[in-house]
C-alpha cells in the first residue's frame, strides 16, 4: 500500500508539475513559492496517502494543499494591507483544472519573456514546465551547480518583481512572442544530445508536442516539433555498435525510426496546410528531404540546395551559410560552394567546427592542399567525429 | 493592487530647450498617461553635463563633474506610472517620443510600507 500510494504520489506529480506550478504562481507571479509549496505538498502526500490512501483525484489534492501553505508563506511574511485582496483571490481561485485553458502555456511565455535573459530561458522552462532539477540541467549545460541555481533565482525573482504577467499573448503579439519559445525549446533539444547521461532530448520534444498541442493554429511550432521527430528517428543510425560515427549518406535508413518519421511527415503536411512559411518548418522540410530514403526514394541534391537556400533567406545564419555550402557542394555545384564559404565572415567562421569540415570537404573535392582539415578535427569536441575526419582526410588525430 | 515602474527617458540631448515639435509630443505623452488615470509623476532633467557625482571612498568624499554613468545615451527625464503589469508599462514605454531615436528603461519600484498605515 504505501509502495502503490508512493508511486501514485510521484506520478500525479511528474505529470502535473507544470500545471501546478503555472496555476499556483500566475496570481502572485511568485514560481520560486509555488515550487516550495508544492515541495512541500508533495512531502505531505508521500506522509499522508499510505496512511488515508490516495485520493480520487490526486492532482486537485496536490493542488489544495499547496495553495494553503503558499497562503500561510504569505502570512507568515508579514505582508498587509494591499496584498490581503490578493490573497482572497488565491482562496477563490478557479477550479484546480480548468480544462478550456492549460496554465503551462502561460508559463511558457513567462519563461520566454523579452523581459528575461535569454541564456536562462531554457533552464527556466525545463525547471518549472518539467520539474527538473537546477543539478540535472546545470549538469547538462556544463555549469557549475552554484551558478546556474544563481541564474533561476534571478529570473524568477525579476519574474515577480517586475511583474512579468501570466498570460496567453493576443494574436497580434504572437509573431514576436512565440519564436522566442521556439528558440529556448530547440535550444534545449541541442543540449548535450550525444550524451545520455544529460541528455534532455527528450524533455524537449515533450515540450515541444505540448506547445503544438496548445497552440494548434500554429505552423512554425508544428514546424519545430517535426524537425525535432526528424533528427530523433535517426539518432540510433550516428553511430556504429563500437562507437564509430556515421555520417548521414552512410546511414542505414533500416536503423531510423521509421514511424517518429512517419509523425514527423504527417505534422509537416498539416504545417504546410496553414500557408505561413518559417524558419522551423524550412528546417524540418530539410530534413524530411534527408529522410526520404526511408520511404525508399533517393535524396534529391538539388530540391535540398532549394530548401536551404529558402533557409538562408528566410533566417540567415552561420550555420544555414555553411550547411547551405554543404548542399551546393553535394549537389555538385563545387564553385558556388566555394563562393559561399569564402563570402563568410573569417571572424564569425573561426571557431565554428562545421564551417572548416565543409571547407575541407570543398578542398578534397578540387583536389587542392586540404588545409581545412586540421581545424575542422581541433574543434570537433567528439572523439567519434575526430577518428572519423581524420581518417577521411589522410590526418592523424591531435 | 498595481505596480509602480520609473520610466528614464535616455535621449541625446544637449540642450535643455527641445524645438517646438518634440515640446508637443512629449506634453501629449504625459497628458496621455494622465487621462488614464497612471501617471504618478515625471520631471524634465538637464541636459547631463549639468549633473555632478558624489562618492564616498575610504572616508573621503570625491566630487565628479557629470553623471555617474558615461554612456552614450543621456538620461534627459523620468515618469512615474502605475500599471498592472510589466507588458503594460512596457507599452506605455514604447509610445514615448525617446523611444524613437533614444531608449526608455523601465524598472519596477520598490513600494516601502506606510508606516502610518
Amino acid at each position: 500500500m504505501t509502495h502503490a500510494a508512493r508511486a501514485a504520489a510521484e506520478r500525479a506529480a511528474r505529470a502535473s508539475y507544470g500545471r501546478l506550478v503555472a496555476v499556483l504562481a500566475r496570481q502572485s507571479g511568485d514560481i520560486a513559492a509555488a515550487e516550495d509549496a508544492l515541495s512541500a505538498a508533495l512531502s505531505k502526500a508521500l506522509e499522508v496517502w499510505p496512511r488515508d490512501g490516495v485520493p480520487e483525484r490526486p492532482e486537485a489534492w496536490l493542488t489544495t494543499a499547496a495553495k494553503r501553505l503558499v497562503q500561510n508563506t504569505w502570512r507568515h511574511a508579514g505582508v498587509r494591507g494591499a496584498a490581503e485582496p490578493d490573497l482572497v483571490r488565491m482562496a477563490q481561485g478557479s477550479g484546480e483544472t480548468d480544462t478550456t485553458h492549460d496554465p503551462r502555456l502561460d508559463l511558457m511565455f513567462v519563461c520566454a519573456h523579452p523581459a528575461i535573459v535569454q541564456e536562462v530561458r531554457t533552464p527556466l522552462m525545463l525547471q518549472t514546465v518539467l520539474g527538473l532539477t537546477a543539478d540535472r540541467i546545470a549538469a547538462a549545460y556544463v555549469l557549475p551547480k552554484a551558478a546556474m541555481a544563481q541564474r533561476l533565482v534571478r529570473a524568477k525573482s525579476k519574474i515577480r518583481q517586475a511583474r512579468i504577467p501570466f498570460r496567453k499573448p493576443e494574436p497580434e503579439e504572437l509573431p514576436e512572442r512565440l519564436p522566442p519559445v521556439l528558440d529556448a525549446i530547440y535550444a534545449a533539444f541541442g543540449q548535450s544530445w550525444e550524451d545520455a547521461d544529460t541528455s534532455i532530448a527528450q524533455e524537449a520534444l515533450f515540450l515541444a508536442e505540448l506547445i503544438v498541442t496548445l497552440l494548434p493554429e500554429e505552423p512554425e511550432a508544428q514546424g519545430l516539433f517535426a524537425l525535432m521527430c526528424y533528427v530523433e528517428a535517426r539518432r540510433p543510425a550516428r553511430r556504429t555498435a563500437e562507437g564509430a560515427y556515421v555520417p548521414l549518406d552512410d546511414q542505414n535508413p533500416r536503423d531510423w525510426d521509421r514511424s517518429l518519421l512517419l509523425r514527423a511527415e504527417g505534422v509537416l503536411h498539416r504545417a504546410a496546410r496553414a500557408a505561413r512559411p518559417g524558419r522551423y518548418q524550412t528546417e524540418a522540410a530539410i530534413q524530411s528531404l534527408h529522410s526520404q530514403r526511408a520511404f525508399g526514394r533517393a535524396s534529391d541534391p538539388q530540391m535540398l540546395v532549394t530548401a536551404h537556400r529558402a533557409l538562408l533567406a528566410q533566417h540567415p545564419s552561420l550555420g544555414a551559410a555553411v550547411s547551405c555550402a554543404g548542399a551546393l557542394l553535394s549537389a555538385g555545384h563545387v564553385s558556388e560552394a566555394k563562393a559561399q564559404l569564402a563570402a563568410i565572415d573569417d571572424d564569425l567562421a573561426a571557431q565554428y567546427q562545421p564551417y572548416w569540415a565543409v571547407l575541407a570537404e570543398v578542398q578534397l573535392t578540387l583536389g587542392e592542399p586540404i588545409s581545412a582539415a586540421a581545424q575542422a578535427i581541433r574543434l570537433a569536441q567528439d572523439p567519434a567525429v575526430q577518428a572519423h575526419l581524420a581518417t577521411r582526410f589522410g590526418l592523424t588525430t591531435p | 493592487m498595481a505596480q509602480q515602474y520609473i520610466l528614464l527617458f535616455a535621449d541625446e540631448r544637449e540642450e535643455s530647450e527641445y524645438p517646438d515639435e518634440e515640446m508637443q509630443a512629449w506634453g501629449a505623452y504625459f497628458e496621455a498617461m494622465g487621462a488614464a488615470g497612471i501617471l504618478r509623476g515625471g520631471e524634465q532633467l538637464f541636459p547631463s553635463f549639468n549633473a555632478t557625482t558624489v562618492r564616498i571612498r575610504d572616508g573621503v568624499r570625491q566630487v565628479q563633474d557629470g553623471p555617474f554613468a558615461d554612456t552614450r545615451e543621456k538620461l534627459g527625464g523620468f515618469g512615474i506610472i502605475e500599471v498592472e503589469d510589466l507588458d503594460t508599462a512596457l507599452d506605455w514605454a514604447a509610445k514615448c517620443p525617446c523611444a524613437l531615436d533614444g531608449s526608455v528603461e523601465v524598472r519596477p519600484i520598490v513600494v516601502m510600507e506606510d508606516p502610518s498605515a
